[in-house]
């Protein structure tokens, strides 16, 4: 996927070329877009992910707002141009920053500069990487038996074991994960299990799950960036290894599970390079919270429009969710992870993760 | 069971104090509690000083004070520089209920009953079991009279416990010291409140409140001019009570019914009158004196089958639009409102009273958005303070939908929350208060229609500033784009490509696509003639004189065309009814008392036009903004201007 980047500058370039010659015709500048909602995402076949639809939305000099989207991205342009040219890369923060001196073209807020970020890959189908602009620090963690090699900033090769070479934090994954950066030497392990909280994610290290299970656990740190769902695209389908997500029990988390397995709808112009659409939801779901009788929380009147919306969300349309989420919504509670805490600090490692994965056939009994 | 004869009964009957009758009615008198007491007590002393002020042509300086003394006692003291009373008539007028000068007679006043000021006597003396203090001046060079009263509550008579003659500084006016029980802690806010919404309607009057702690409150006089005086009238047929018809009829000068009907009643000219006499199937020539009850009964049910003209209403007295709004641009100066709009409604009758609506908004500012709207109701210029809830005023306000007018109301009834405050004066002969006490008017369908009509004439006005406000913002983003963003699209894509720069005025015609008017106002002040006579004349007369002298406001009207063709339409301009026209340039079609009207030739696309007129007769700040409408061009094609919808 990664791209020549003579090609990218000549796709940006085309974006600048449709404006003036907008203008050159008299005609009021746009720019169109697929409309990035909920409501324009649809199933690929060919991907097994979910990607944006047909709709469009136009980005027109007619409003003000849209004239201001417009004369940003053409500082965004020529701030990438530039960047490729002397072979710089820059965070998404420091780009915000940058544009203090686009005088009009100031971003407000750094979801501006981000979301138009996204859009400019939606544009062009380029990705992030290739306009030089990454995340903040992602920092999420893996520990289990496998050994990735990344080539270091010394342009060397390293070769890192995800138990023996690394402390009780496990690895890091950095925010480029594409083979020429990062490859799988070796894994020795049966699943997967991404993670949602540390908390959780340090219960099961402490624990040993890793060793005693065979698992790699990743931790997801809440919503997962996008290196950590290509990471885990990449294992899996590299490895063949099966994922399995695990969190709280509530709408959020959901929405986490479903931007692993089917693509979240901000990035679904690229959910075929980030989801993994053979991924599992392990738990909690709300049936647990019955069988386990979990401590638990009510549902706020944003948790229950949020599980409304995840009815009518097209990924949660098989009858697993319809049926959790209704259970949920009749419950009118909500639970999480570490509330299996109830039954001691080993319950989770001893009983419950040992009989969920045994119910979803990933361990013999 | 024991019979009870008429004799028995006969012993329970005798005359009924007025200190019983007083003690029984309290809260109908407005002395229901000790907070409203004091209020009450204010309100009919100040009440009486402008009525008297006013019916004599003198500017009303009014002077309150209230002196709290720790054990729940306050001595009130109200004075006015008004023609004072007469020496024989004092102890009737503080020691007696229900004498007074204004029950019978036709035109507009605060007093009506001839209760008020006796009652706060009659209130003190049960309270405090003190006595009255009464100083009085009718003439510059002569000395007052001092007079300490007690109302004997048997007789319903004032008892003169002293009288003598004192040296005062007034050249005319009266004083009155009354000691009350009182809640002043609580009841002082709320004195507060009356003697700032009197000031509001009552532009012309100085009033000074002094606190018990020495603190002092002066509520400015903002016009110069007294309201137009009130003409007395006979009354309407259509309001008078068979009673009271007897009674006149009794005490007529006329031997012919016809004459009769001619001379005691207003609006009965020969054929009205004979067209009475008709229905009612009486001889006109039959002498009042003479007539049996039904035959008055048949006269009175006639009076309501005949057409009769409705009264003339010059026994009015309004206070105007231009006086609501200065007064109210005064008091909410803190608040420095959004706007403030006003609208009036011509006078109108119910049952033979005239009466006339007038109402004021103001909006926006440091008023709370999410508390229900003030409001202030007037009647006769006196504010009500109490019974809010009773009130038609209150009913007409909650009848109307304003969530379209900018203001929030559930279900689009009720009262309104956002804001705004709203001012409603009622005028009339004869306000029809739900009690004695004077605080609410009485449901009458022809008064909450008046008062709903000039709601929607001021609720269509706001409508249209908002609209416009709406408008004007759109289109200043607009120019953001046009004058800053564009170009620098346009700069920075041809920079990135080594294009040449492309020309944008074709893409900012089609940006904008309309025709815009924008405005100012200046003042001008001009050297004003020294006022020797203080003005004490009416409105209408005094007109004619102001324009020479005061302040020129002086409007700018540019007219901008941004359409791609060349456009022709008609512009109006409203100007206050009171104002006077001066230059205006270019010249106009057509200049009325309430517009100016333009027929503005073509104007070329990207070309502008300026308009400029000059008012005089007002002072600075009374017209503070442009209303423009146009004509015979598509509404949605000008911004700052909406549809001219006829006069
Ligand atoms: N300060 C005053 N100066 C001159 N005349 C006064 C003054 N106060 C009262 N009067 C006269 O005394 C009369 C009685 O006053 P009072 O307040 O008792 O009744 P009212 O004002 O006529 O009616 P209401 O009961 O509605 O107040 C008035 O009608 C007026 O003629
Ligand atoms: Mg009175």
């Amino acid at each position: 996927m990664r791209k020549d980047h003579n090609d990218v500058i000549k796709k940006i370039d085309l974006v600048a070329l449709k404006i003036y010659n907008d203008l050159e015709k008299t005609e009021i500048p746009c720019i169109q877009l697929p409309i990035r909602s909920k409501s324009n995402i649809e199933f690929n076949e060919k991907f097994n992910v979910w990607k944006y639809g047909k709709n469009m939305i136009q980005r027109s000099a007619k409003s003000l707002d849209g004239a201001y989207m417009l004369l940003r991205t053409m500082y965004m342009i020529d701030f990438i141009k530039e960047m490729i040219k002397i072979k710089k890369s820059s965070t998404l923060r420091e780009m915000y920053y940058i544009s203090e001196g686009w005088d009009y073209a100031k971003f407000h807020s750094q979801n501006e500069s981000n979301s138009l970020a996204e859009d400019l890959e939606v544009i062009t189908s380029c990705m992030r990487e290739d306009f030089k602009l990454r995340p903040e620090e992602d920092g999420a963690r893996v520990i289990g038996n496998i050994t990735i090699e990344e080539l270091t900033r010394n342009n060397n090769k390293k070769k890192i074991h995800c138990q023996d070479d690394v402390g009780d934090s496990g690895y890091s994954i950095p925010y480029n994960v594409e083979p020429e950066k990062l490859s799988f030497k070796s894994a020795d392990v049966d699943f997967i299990i991404a993670i949602e909280t540390g908390g959780m994610f340090d219960r099961l290290v402490e624990n040993r799950f890793d060793s005693s299970y065979r698992a790699l656990l990743v931790h997801l740190k809440g919503q997962p960036a996008r290196s950590t769902r290509r990471f885990i695209k990449r294992l899996s389908g590299e490895k063949n290894i099966p994922v399995l997500v695990f969190t709280d029990c509530d709408p959020w988390s959901y929405r986490i599970f479903a931007s692993v397995a089917y693509g979240a709808i901000k990035t679904a112009h690229i959910s075929e390079y980030l989801a993994t659409p053979s991924s599992q939801y392990l738990g909690v779901t709300p049936s647990d919270i019955e069988n386990y009788n979990l401590p638990t929380d009510k549902l706020t009147r944003e948790d229950i429009k949020s599980l409304k919306s995840e009815l009518t969300d097209p990924r949660f349309q098989d009858s697993f969710w319809k049926n959790e989420i209704k259970l949920q919504l009749k419950l009118g509670k909500k639970s999480e992870q570490q509330a299996l805490a109830k039954y001691g600090l080993d319950y989770v490692t001893d009983t419950y993760l040992p009989e969920k994965l045994t119910e979803m056939g990933m361990v013999k009994k | 069971m024991e019979k009870v004869t008429a004799h028995d009964l006969a012993k329970k009957q005798k005359e009924i104090s007025v200190a019983e009758f007083f003690e029984r009615n309290k809260h109908i008198l407005g002395f229901g509690n000790q907070t409203r007491a004091l209020v009450t007590s204010v309100k009919e002393g100040v009440d009486n000083g402008l009525d008297a002020c006013e019916e004599v042509n003198i500017l009303p300086e009014i002077y309150v004070e209230i002196k709290n003394n720790e054990d729940g006692e306050s001595k009130l003291i109200i004075e006015d520089n008004g023609p004072g009373i007469v020496k024989r008539q004092i102890k009737h007028i503080f020691g007696r209920l229900l004498y007074g000068s204004r029950f019978h007679s036709v035109r507009q006043s605060r007093g009506q009953q001839g209760i008020g000021i006796s009652a706060v006597v009659l209130y003190g003396q049960l309270t405090t079991g003190k006595h009255a203090k009464v100083i009085s001046k009718i003439q510059e060079d002569r000395p007052a009279t001092i007079m300490e009263l007690a109302i004997d509550t048997n007789k319903n008579r004032a008892e003169v416990i002293n009288q003598d003659i004192i040296h005062w500084d007034k050249p005319s006016g009266t004083r009155i010291e009354v000691s009350i029980i009182a809640d002043y802690k609580r009841g002082k806010r709320f004195v507060y409140e009356y003697l700032q919404s009197t000031s509001i309607v009552n532009p012309h009057a100085q009033i000074t409140f002094k606190e018990s702690d020495g603190t002092e409150h002066i509520f400015e006089r903002t016009s110069e001019m007294l309201p137009r005086k009130s003409v007395e009238i006979k009354p309407h047929p259509y309001g008078v009570e068979l009673g009271t018809l007897i009674k006149i009829a009794k005490q007529t000068k006329s031997r012919k019914l016809s004459a009769f009907l001619k001379n005691e009643f207003t609006s009965m000219g020969d054929r009205t009158a004979n067209a009475v006499c008709e229905k009612a199937q009486l001889e006109k020539y039959l002498n009042p004196k003479e007539m049996t009850r039904e035959q008055f009964l048949s006269l009175h049910k006639a009076f309501k089958k005949v057409k009769i003209m409705a009264p003339p209403t010059d026994c009015l007295s309004p206070i105007g639009e231009t006086l609501i709004k200065r007064s109210l641009k005064y008091e909410t100066k803190e608040i420095s409102p959004e706007f403030i709009i006003t609208a009036s409604r011509p006078p109108s009758a119910y049952t033979g009273n005239p009466f006339q609506v007038e109402v004021g908004l103001v909006y926006g500012g440091n008023l709370p958005m999410d508390a229900n709207v003030r409001i202030i109701r007037f009647a006769n210029r006196v504010p009500l303070l109490y019974q809010q809830g009773g009130c038609v005023i209150t009913s007409a306000i909650s009848s109307i939908d304003w969530r379209r007018y900018g203001l929030d109301q559930k279900s689009g009834k009720g009262m309104p929350s956002g804001p705004a405050i709203f001012l409603i004066h009622v005028s009339s002969t004869l306000i029809p208060f739900t009690s004695e006490s004077k605080e609410a008017i009485a449901d009458i369908p022809e008064i909450e229609n008046e008062i709903k009509l000039a709601l929607r004439i001021c609720a269509r006005k706001v409508q249209h500033h908002i609209h416009k406000k709406v408008k004007r913002e759109k289109i200043k983003e607009k120019f953001e784009l046009i004058k800053k963003i564009l170009p620098e699209i346009a700069n920075k894509s041809s920079k990135m490509l080594n294009k040449p720069l492309p020309s944008l005025d074709a893409v900012i015609t089609k940006i904008m696509d309309v025709v815009w008017i924008e405005d100012f106002i200046e003042y001008e002040k001009i050297s004003k003639k020294v006022i020797e006579e203080p003005v004490q004349m009416t409105l209408l007369d005094n007109k004619s004189k102001q324009h020479d002298d005061g302040t020129i406001t002086k409007s700018k009207i540019k007219v901008i065309n941004y359409k791609r063709s060349s456009q022709k339409f008609n512009l109006y301009v409203i100007i206050p009814e009171d104002a006077i026209v001066g230059t205006v340039k270019p010249k106009p079609t057509n200049i009325n008392k309430n517009f100016i009207k333009w027929n503005l030739d073509s104007i070329p696309s990207s070309e502008k036009v300026d308009i400029n007129f000059e008012l005089a007769g007002l002072e600075e700040g009374d017209f503070d903004e442009n209303d423009i409408y146009v004509e015979d061009i598509n509404p949605s094609y000008v911004i700052g201007a909406d549809k001219w919808e006829g006069e």
